[in-house]
């Protein structure tokens, strides 16, 4: 069958708090309006707004109220309109949340759920629109979850719900109302997906190009037209999961393609792209590159309204196939 | 000791709520005032103790002493169950002890030892005790609003009787978060109590230079507010048994102040004497000293004498000076507890931690 990436969420969000009455939801406009985004569509209606609870417009005291009752055992799931506005929020997810396992010696679990909408998304301007990958990887004592397709927000976002510890959950605006085949195993209700896992989504021969969330379906595209117009074989990695990364799906790649290229749309500094870069440097992956390692990211600008601009300010197909091209033309000596 | 004895209440003050609903006097038996005068006695020696460890070199970084406001942590314990929560700020050395823990698990955290109730690793303002609903311990001033608002949320989701208590200073009164966590509560009448330590000073700086209003028990605007004299452990008792029962009964959450004084300063560090006069300590000292309340309590109800005070008091400093020994004594955490719960263990084994 075929859903979208807004129904993948939905279906896991219901199938979790089916499964476990202590799982809620709580942010703005999550009940009554079915969600900013609808991905929390039905769910008032089923589960009643007890478990289904609209906030005032304060991010800072929801965020502490969800996490304070993820101290007491329940399992919230805590939405954004925009990962945005969590920057109002963020002391709770890594002072209060991130912190409390380790603080308290192990006694205090923190069993939360942060999502909402991430990254760059059309014509909102440079407030709304920006990637917290690298904010939120940085942090020991998160997991950070960045999905792609429908079959990854239905495995991560249900493994995310089981999880004991503090779980970002990273979705993309653009993404929602995209449609994927999913098979029977993806839609099972115990379907789940391991969290820290990358999928190789395109095996290639001649580079690889590592990236997550949409950017994944723009590196497929560039990888058909490396097939198709220069014969060269990409392999795509998607890594699905920020943090823990996982640098050894990517080095074994590398071992085989001896060429790396990361794509993001977040910023290029103390970014994804360069934790990567980093990795490959202390890992034997290091000894089998034949090329610099090539980084295709944001701009390092605020997000620009003007159409032509924001065009501009983010990755395309183009980008990705012609550092491709870079990194197969080269040969370190 | 069973017998009680019958006590005038100092005044309480009342916002938005009638101030006949409260009592005027309360009884106490004699064994009831042993116990907080041994409780409260425990906690002034345990600080001044934890206070010695730091100029010693003992305690590292911060160390925030509760000298002088030890009624409101005995008192809260008197008018609750370790059925309900309790979250508070980084001054919480001693409602560790009032949530049942060991004067050798406090210090212990304090001196950094694998023993402390965070097996070291929290350090002096991150204590807790979540079997006895104890979360702590806040190093972010004013996040303990929402924190326990969240407790309190929890309690009603589970559909128990259960109240939450959230303390925090006078300073952190004036934190955005506190507001925005009492207007979730009001709207959605969660039983909790946000519980304000006046203690008349946010660091150096005092209440009538930070705070527009000094009532603060006004200042939940929309929410009851009640005021105590938080010097009086009796009082403590009474006010918060009286605004945890509101809170049970459905009406929402309650704004208290706690009238009280902090001895020392804001932290080791700070000698507490650049922004008050040693006139103010020494006269609150003499007049309201909430352990020398109950001394006299059990003096004049011929439940005990001064010298057999004397004696309780003797036995309680051998405990914390064995308390002092063990925290001094008690090993260093070993070295691969470095990686240890940064994330609970998962179904695959430990998480790869990096670095160093």
């Amino acid at each position: 069958s075929t859903i979208t990436c807004r129904e993948a969420l939905n279906s896991a969000i219901d199938e979790e708090m089916e499964r476990d009455d202590k799982v809620f939801v709580i942010g703005e406009e999550v009940a009554e309006y079915n969600g900013a985004y609808k991905v929390t569509k039905g769910l008032l209606a089923k589960y009643g707004d007890q478990r289904v609870v609209d906030t005032p417009i304060t991010e800072a005291g929801f965020t502490g109220l969800a996490t304070g009752s993820a101290f007491a055992g329940l399992r919230p799931i805590c939405e954004f309109m925009t990962f945005n506005f969590s920057m109002q929020a963020i002391d709770h997810i890594v002072n209060s949340a991130a912190k409390t396992l380790y603080m308290s010696g192990g006694k205090i679990k923190v069993p939360i759920v942060y999502r909402g909408p991430n990254g760059a998304a059309a014509g909102v301007g440079a407030q709304h629109s920006q990637d917290f990958s690298a904010w939120y990887g940085s942090v020991p004592g998160l997991k950070v979850i960045s999905p792609y397709d429908a079959e990854d927000c239905r495995g991560l976002l249900k493994a995310a719900i089981r999880d004991d510890n503090p779980v970002v959950f990273l979705e993309n605006e653009l993404m929602y109302n995209q449609q994927f085949e999913v098979s029977d195993e993806v839609m099972d209700k115990d379907f789940t997906l391991p969290i820290g896992k990358a999928k190789v989504m395109l095996d290639g021969s001649h580079v690889t190009i590592v990236t997550h969330s949409k950017q994944v379906g723009v590196a497929l595209q560039a990888a058909a037209e490396l097939e198709e117009k220069h014969e060269v074989f990409a392999e795509v990695i998607n890594l699905r999961s920020i943090r823990p990364l996982d640098t050894a799906t990517v080095c074994e790649s590398v071992k085989k393609t001896s060429r790396l290229v990361t794509v993001e749309e977040g910023w290029p500094a103390f970014g994804v792209g360069a934790e990567l870069c980093a990795s490959m440097m202390e890992t034997e992956a290091f000894n089998y590159l034949d090329a610099p390692v090539q980084r295709v990211t944001g701009a390092d600008v605020p997000t620009p309204y003007a159409q032509n601009l924001e065009q501009d300010a983010f990755p395309v197909r183009a980008d990705i196939v012609s550092a491709c091209l870079r990194a197969v033309d080269t040969s370190l000596p | 000791l069973e017998e009680t004895e019958t006590y005038d209440l100092p005044a309480f003050k009342t916002h938005r709520m009638d101030l006949g609903g409260l009592p005027t006097s309360t009884t106490a038996s004699g064994s009831q005032l042993q116990e907080y005068f041994e409780s409260m006695y425990r906690m002034r020696r345990m600080e001044t103790k934890a206070d010695e460890l730091y100029m010693t070199g003992h305690v590292r970084g911060f160390c925030h002493l509760y000298n002088g406001q030890e009624a409101v942590a005995v008192g809260v314990e008197a008018a609750v169950t370790y059925e309900d929560y309790l979250i508070t700020a980084y001054r919480n050395h001693c409602q560790q002890l009032a949530r049942g823990d060991t004067v050798e698990a406090v210090l212990s955290e304090l001196t950094g030892r694998v023993t402390g109730c965070s097996g070291g690793k929290g350090g002096s303002m991150h204590l807790y005790k979540p079997e006895n609903r104890y979360f702590g311990g806040n190093g972010i001033v004013g996040a303990q609003g929402p924190l326990g608002t969240g407790l309190a949320f929890a309690a009603k989701y589970q559909g128990t009787k259960n109240v939450a208590i959230t303390m925090f200073g006078d300073g952190a009164a004036n934190q955005g978060q506190i507001f925005e966590a009492l207007n979730m509560a009001q709207l959605w009448r969660l039983p909790i109590i946000f519980m304000c330590e006046n203690n008349r000073y946010g660091m150096g700086t005092s209440t009538a230079r930070a705070a527009a209003s000094g009532d603060f028990y006004t200042r939940g605007d929309y929410a009851t507010g009640l005021y105590i004299d938080g010097m009086n452990v009796l009082a403590v008792r009474e006010g918060i048994a009286y605004a945890a029962e509101r809170c049970r009964s459905g009406e929402g959450p309650v704004y208290v102040e706690v009238d009280t004084y902090r001895y020392k300063g804001h932290s080791i560090s700070d000698q507490g004497t650049g922004y008050r006069t040693t006139d103010e300590v020494q006269s609150m000292k003499a007049s309201r000293d909430p352990i020398d309340q109950v001394k006299t309590m059990l003096v004049d109800g011929g439940w005990a004498t001064l010298q057999s005070l004397k004696g309780v008091e003797r036995s309680l400093r051998k405990e914390v000076d064995a308390a002092v020994k063990f925290a001094t004594e008690a090993p260093q955490p070993p070295p691969e507890h470095l990686w240890k719960d940064v994330l609970t263990p998962s179904a695959s084994g430990e998480s790869v931690v990096r670095g160093r």
